[in-house]
């Protein structure tokens, strides 16, 4: 039994799928985000591949400023994730709204809406810092079992 | 067989050829990545990926999903194990299908649109392999004038050079089975941000595991049809599957993904015309 939740917690951390949503912004963190997943970085060495369904995803990563036109759609995909999961919040309008935080359509950082796990700071943060933050959401879940 | 051969075929059929398969898997995604100047993920991903998967809560969207899901993997579970007990062609080809339908039927359960036309996408394929797999089931009948199995196996000469035509038809179903392109236009290992990923969309967390391990076994029935291909030597065996599978992954790196209309075509006329020159030449011959 030991050894098969031993597998189960280290397949956890070795195989994050991740979903990436975009709020809006300026993008930048979107290509950043998106830069992790290329070639140069090839993320999928640590088993981490792009899923873009919530179904399949264990890793949410959202950059860009919440806004309430999509408050909804992200709250949505949250609950659609299955259990563990973990939520990263990517750049300074991820985490509170950055630049945009006045503006009287934007609700602020990620975590008004969501529960997060992660901040990775930056604007936009270095892909590297991305990575940095996928590997903390993995400390996380294997704290969490 | 005797008691002692059906146990073996048995712990063979259900745990030694998926696992067999995972790791080929693993080795694929490698070379794939070193085809695209990557490194790619350790050899045991697919392995990790499952346990993470049945590690997941279940969440459904209709409890039908999950009833396919079983009903699928069961579908795949015996036709392999039929094969491995030396059973006859025809079963193992329909209980097969009954697998691979399961699949479709489970996404098309869920009103979703991306699950919706994923199963559609499903059916076609399956519209396009099944033809191919039966004229292959021919081929092997008029070659060896039995549908059992045992019956290659008392060949001296393997069937390749007898089915040489045949071989490639099955080559072309393997590489639908496989979901790899030109024809991953359902579900391919790559892309799961897209549409061609639809007939998988509903199915997540254990059910997800579950219809992966179906698939693992089901490229364990294909690769074991390639195999009957050179039943005399093992070593022969062994270089034939490692060919082929070598090339169809080196076919899924340098094509791109093709429509359906384009598969059914190139499928059903390369497919049938090859079978058939093939068959004729048996038949005559």
């Amino acid at each position: 039994m030991n050894i098969l939740s031993n597998f189960l917690q280290t397949s956890r951390i070795k195989s994050p799928w991740v979903l990436h949503f975009d709020c809006g912004s300026c993008n930048g963190c979107d290509i950043e985000t998106l830069a992790v997943l290329t070639p140069v970085y090839d993320v999928e060495r640590f088993g981490i591949i792009n899923m873009g369904n919530p179904k399949h995803a264990d890793v949410f990563l959202v950059t860009g400023t919440v806004n309430h036109r999509n408050k909804k759609v992200l709250k949505n995909l949250y609950d659609q994730m299955p259990q563990p999961r973990a939520v990263i919040a990517i750049g300074a309008c991820g985490l509170s709204g950055g630049v945009f935080r006045d503006a009287p359509n934007v609700v602020g950082g990620v975590d008004k809406v969501i529960p997060v796990d992660v901040y990775v700071p930056g604007c936009p943060p270095k892909p590297e810092a991305i990575i940095d933050g996928v590997v903390k959401a993995l400390e996380l879940f294997a704290a969490k079992s | 067989m005797t008691s002692v051969q059906v146990f073996l075929a048995l712990i063979a059929a259900l745990f030694l050829a998926p696992m067999a398969v995972g790791v080929l898997t693993g080795v694929d995604r490698r070379i794939t990545a070193r085809l695209q100047s990557r490194l790619g993920p350790p050899i045991l991903q697919p392995f990790y990926d499952i346990g993470k998967l049945l590690g997941k809560e279940p969440m459904l969207a209709n409890h039908w999903l999950a009833f396919c899901s079983f009903l699928y993997l069961a579908g795949a579970v015996t036709s392999v194990v039929l094969f491995f007990l030396q059973a006859d062609l025809l079963l193992i080809f329909f209980v097969q299908a009954v697998g691979s339908v399961f699949l479709v039927i489970g996404a098309l359960t869920v009103p979703s649109p991306y699950s919706q036309i994923g199963a559609h996408r499903e059916l076609l394929q399956i519209i396009a392999y099944e033809p191919l797999l039966i004229l292959v089931i021919v081929g092997i009948f008029l070659a060896t004038g039995s549908f059992k199995i045992e019956a290659v196996y008392a060949m001296e000469q393997p069937l390749l050079f007898k089915l040489p035509l045949l071989f490639l038809v099955l080559g072309i179903a393997l590489t639908i089975k496989l979901r790899k392109s030109p024809f991953d236009i359902s579900a391919s290992h790559h892309a799961h941000q897209e549409i061609v990923r639809g007939v998988y969309t509903e199915y997540s967390g254990p059910y997800l595991a579950i219809v992966e391990i179906a698939h693992w076994f089901e490229i364990v029935l294909i690769l074991c049809l390639l195999s009957l291909f050179w039943s005399t030597g093992v070593v022969g065996l062994v270089l034939l599957l490692g060919i082929t599978y070598f090339v169809e992954i080196l076919v899924d790196n340098t094509t791109s993904r093709m429509t359906w209309r384009w598969m059914l075509g190139t499928a059903w006329i390369t497919g049938i015309t090859f079978s058939l020159i093939n068959l004729l030449w048996l038949y005559y011959g």
